[in-house]
C-alpha cells in the first residue's frame, strides 16, 4: 500500500472521528457557545453547496450553463426526487439513471 | 434483553444498507479509476467510513492535490457530524461517556437519521447501536470493496452514470440539511463563491474558502438582523 495513501487515510480518520465523538463524549459536561453553534449550523449546507456547484455547473473547468451539460440537466430530476422522497437511495438512483438516459442522446 | 435489542438494531440498519450499496459500489469503481488499489479502498472504508469525503479524497488524489488539502476538506465536509452527535447526546445519557466516544465512530448521515428517530421514541441500550452501526459499516465496506473489484473490469464508468453518484449524493444530503429558508440563501452564496474561486484560483481551495466565508456571512446576517430588529422594536 502506498505510504502517501496510508498517511491520508489516517489523517482522514482523525478529522472524521473527532467531530463525531467529541459532542457525545463531552457535551454532558461542557456547552459549546451559542455563537459557535450558530456558525456550525451553516457549515453543512455551505460545504455541500460548495462541493455540488462545480460538479454540475462546470465542464472541463469552464462554466457550462447549457443543455449540453448532462450533469446540470440530470440534477433537475435528482433534486425533484430528493425534495419529494427525502430518501438518499432514491435520489442517487434517479440521478444516475438520468445521466444514463441523457447519454443515449 | 441484550439479544433482542441487538436484533432490533440490525433490523433498523436495513434501509441504510439499501442507501449505501449504489453509492458504495460507485465509490469503489471510481476510486480504482482514480488510482487506488482494492486494499486501499478497504482500509479507507474500514478506518474513515465517510461516503462523501471518500469520494472527494479519491477525486483529489487523482488530480494530485496535497494530503493537507484533502484532510482539511474532509474535516470541513465531516464537521457537519458535530451537529448531529451534539443533537444525539441528550438522548443517550444512559450510556457511559467512554462507550459513547467509541460508538461515535459509526455516526454517519444515514445511521444518525435512524438513531435520532429511534431514541426520540424510547431509550436505547448500547446493544441497539452495536447492531445498527456494525451492520451499516459492514454494508459500506462490502459495497465499496465489491465496487473496487468490479472497477478493474469497467472501462467506462460514465456510461452507467456512476460518476454522477457523488453529485447525486450531495443533492440528497443537501436537501436533508435544509431546515429553514435562510439556509438556502447561504447555500446559494456558497455555490456562487465556490464557482468564482475555482475559476480564478488553482487547486481545491474553493470548497474550504467558500464554506468559511458563507458560514461567517450567515452569522453576520443573523447578528445584523437581530440588531435591526431590536432597534426597530425599541
Amino acid at each position: 500500500m502506498d505510504a502517501k495513501v496510508l498517511l491520508l487515510i489516517i489523517g482522514m480518520m482523525l478529522v472524521t472521528y473527532i467531530p463525531r465523538m467529541m459532542p457525545l463524549a463531552i457535551l454532558s459536561r461542557i456547552n459549546i457557545s451559542k455563537g459557535v453553534l450558530n456558525w456550525l449550523s451553516y457549515v453543512p449546507v455551505a460545504v455541500l453547496s460548495a462541493l455540488l456547484a462545480p460538479e454540475i455547473l462546470l465542464k472541463d473547468g469552464q462554466l457550462a450553463i447549457n443543455l449540453a451539460n448532462t450533469y446540470l440537466i440530470a440534477a433537475i430530476p435528482c433534486f425533484m426526487a430528493g425534495i419529494y422522497t427525502k430518501n438518499i437511495f432514491l435520489t442517487v438512483v434517479t440521478g444516475m439513471v438520468s445521466v444514463v438516459l441523457l447519454n443515449q442522446f | 434483553m441484550h439479544k433482542s435489542e441487538l436484533k432490533q438494531g440490525i433490523k433498523a440498519a436495513l434501509p441504510v444498507i439499501f442507501g449505501y450499496f449504489p453509492v458504495g459500489l460507485a465509490f469503489g469503481v471510481l476510486a480504482v479509476q482514480a488510482g487506488m488499489s482494492v486494499a486501499e479502498v478497504f482500509m479507507m472504508s474500514l478506518l474513515v467510513y465517510a461516503g462523501s469525503s471518500q469520494f472527494i479524497a479519491a477525486g483529489m488524489l487523482a488530480t494530485q492535490a496535497s494530503i493537507g488539502a484533502i484532510i482539511l476538506t474532509t474535516f470541513l465536509v465531516n464537521s457537519r457530524h458535530l451537529l448531529m452527535t451534539a443533537s444525539l447526546a441528550p438522548f443517550v445519557k444512559n450510556i457511559k461517556a467512554k462507550l459513547l466516544s467509541i460508538l461515535g465512530f459509526w455516526v454517519t448521515d444515514e445511521t444518525y437519521a435512524i438513531s435520532i428517530a429511534a431514541v426520540a421514541k424510547e431509550e436505547k441500550s448500547q446493544w441497539y447501536f452495536w447492531g445498527l452501526f456494525l451492520t451499516a459499516h459492514l454494508a459500506w465496506i462490502s459495497s465499496t470493496v465489491l465496487g473496487a473489484m468490479a472497477g478493474n473490469f469497467i472501462p467506462d464508468p460514465q456510461r452507467f452514470g456512476l460518476d454522477f453518484a457523488l453529485p447525486a449524493m450531495f443533492v440528497a444530503l443537501l436537501i436533508l440539511q435544509v431546515k429553514h429558508k435562510k439556509v438556502i440563501a447561504i447555500g446559494l452564496v456558497a455555490a456562487f463563491l465556490s464557482i468564482a474561486i475555482k475559476l480564478n484560483i488553482p487547486g481545491s481551495w474553493n470548497i474550504i474558502l467558500a464554506t468559511l466565508i458563507s458560514a461567517t456571512l450567515g452569522v453576520m446576517i443573523d447578528k445584523w438582523m437581530q440588531k435591526s430588529f431590536s432597534s426597530s422594536s425599541a
